[in-house]
């Protein structure tokens, strides 16, 4: 029974996680960002997702070049669709436009936050800090609350028939 | 529900095998047949390697029925939202859970080595069986899957991996069943399972 331990540590993990998962934002200029989220990671992976959801209070579209976080080597901004059953996943290199008066959710399936390069494991239950720098807005500072993977919210179905 | 299955995985055969020419993928129109033969040519020899330096291949995971997702470790978003998923049928299956295998094999083995693998897998909370192999086992693997996968270089020197995001269920013999999409609900998705367990 080796897989035990294993199974107790993530009845564990979830148990912790439950806790810290209150809305947190931060509002910079016209731009509000709120609940922003990652994925915990295994020791040695070297990449992670972030999530988030960014409104656009202004009258002029804004958007989000980029950032950094003391974890990774980068953090870039990727868009992720579905093709014939085939995820393709690229990056951002020109921003993503946040409309004036809208709302753009990064949320699996979808657009997300990519820390490439991890110095670190993204542990669940911590806070992953990080800088977000938008066209306009300038630089907002974030805090990313890492879940487990097994806590991931499903993903959000926008699918016709199969 | 069946046919449905078939249009799909040889759409995706069919894009997996494009280059290989006159590669004979089978019709799916819908009939006995074609959904014999279909099946027929998927679920056929692998050889992978495990965390634990071990040969996992066909035979070795004949007797069980089994679950397969193709993907990286550095995929942020539908590889751990899928062994996530598969981690919570899973667990809602209840005693019957541990009557299939979770088998995640990486198509980025120059990054994920197997140790890299099995860390990985240990996230999920559920044994999985993490796996790779060099470029010519995992061509072998793919093709018994009906995966497609492809490198693709992105600015600054680094690549990303496009790849098929459904999971293959395969019965206790090493059969093709039927796959499960990344966008299907969680109440098929079961369904689905039971039908390789039951």
């Amino acid at each position: 029974m080796k897989l035990l331990p294993r199974a107790i540590l993530a009845a564990t993990l979830s148990l912790a996680i439950a806790a810290p998962l209150v809305a947190h934002g931060v509002s910079k200029g016209a731009i509000t960002i709120s609940h922003p989220w990652a994925r915990e990671t295994a020791p040695g992976q070297s990449a992670g997702g972030g999530f988030l959801t960014i409104t656009n209070k202004g009258k002029i579209v804004d958007k989000l070049v980029g950032g950094s976080t003391p974890v990774a080597r980068q953090l870039q901004i990727h868009t992720m669709s579905m093709d014939g059953g085939i995820m393709r996943m690229r990056q951002l290199t020109d921003g993503l436009a946040i409309p004036a008066g809208g709302t753009v959710e990064l949320k699996p399936g979808s657009y997300h936050v990519m820390f490439i390069g991890l110095t670190q494991p993204l542990k669940a239950g911590t806070r992953v800090p990080a800088t977000l720098e938008f066209q306009h807005a300038g630089k907002v500072q974030v805090e990313f609350a890492v879940q487990p993977v097994t806590a991931s919210p499903a993903m959000e179905h926008h699918h016709g028939a199969h | 529900m069946a046919r449905i299955d078939a249009r799909w995985k040889v759409t995706l055969a069919a894009l997996a095998l494009a280059p290989l020419a006159a590669c004979g993928a089978p019709k799916a129109d819908g009939n006995a047949t074609a959904q014999s033969s279909y099946a027929a040519a998927f679920g056929g020899p692998f050889a992978l390697t495990a965390p634990d330096g071990k040969t996992v291949s066909n035979e070795t995971l004949k007797g069980k029925p089994y679950a397969i997702f193709f993907g990286f470790t550095r995929c942020p978003d539908v590889c751990p939202t899928t062994l996530a998923r598969m981690a919570r049928l899973r667990q809602q299956l209840g005693a019957d859970g541990n009557k299939f295998a979770i088998v995640f094999v990486s198509v980025d083995p120059e990054h994920d080595k197997p140790a890299d693998i099995g860390r990985y897998v240990t996230l999920f909370g559920t044994p999985v069986i993490g796996l790779t192999g060099d470029k010519a086992h995992l061509a072998q693997a793919v093709k018994a899957f009906g995966v497609y996968y492809e490198k693709v270089p992105q600015p600054g020197g680094d690549y990303t991996i496009d790849h098929t995001a459904s999971v293959t269920l395969m019965d206790r013999d090493g059969g093709f069943v039927t796959t499960i999409d990344h966008a299907e609900s969680d109440a098929n998705a079961l369904a689905k399972i039971k039908r390789i367990i039951s």
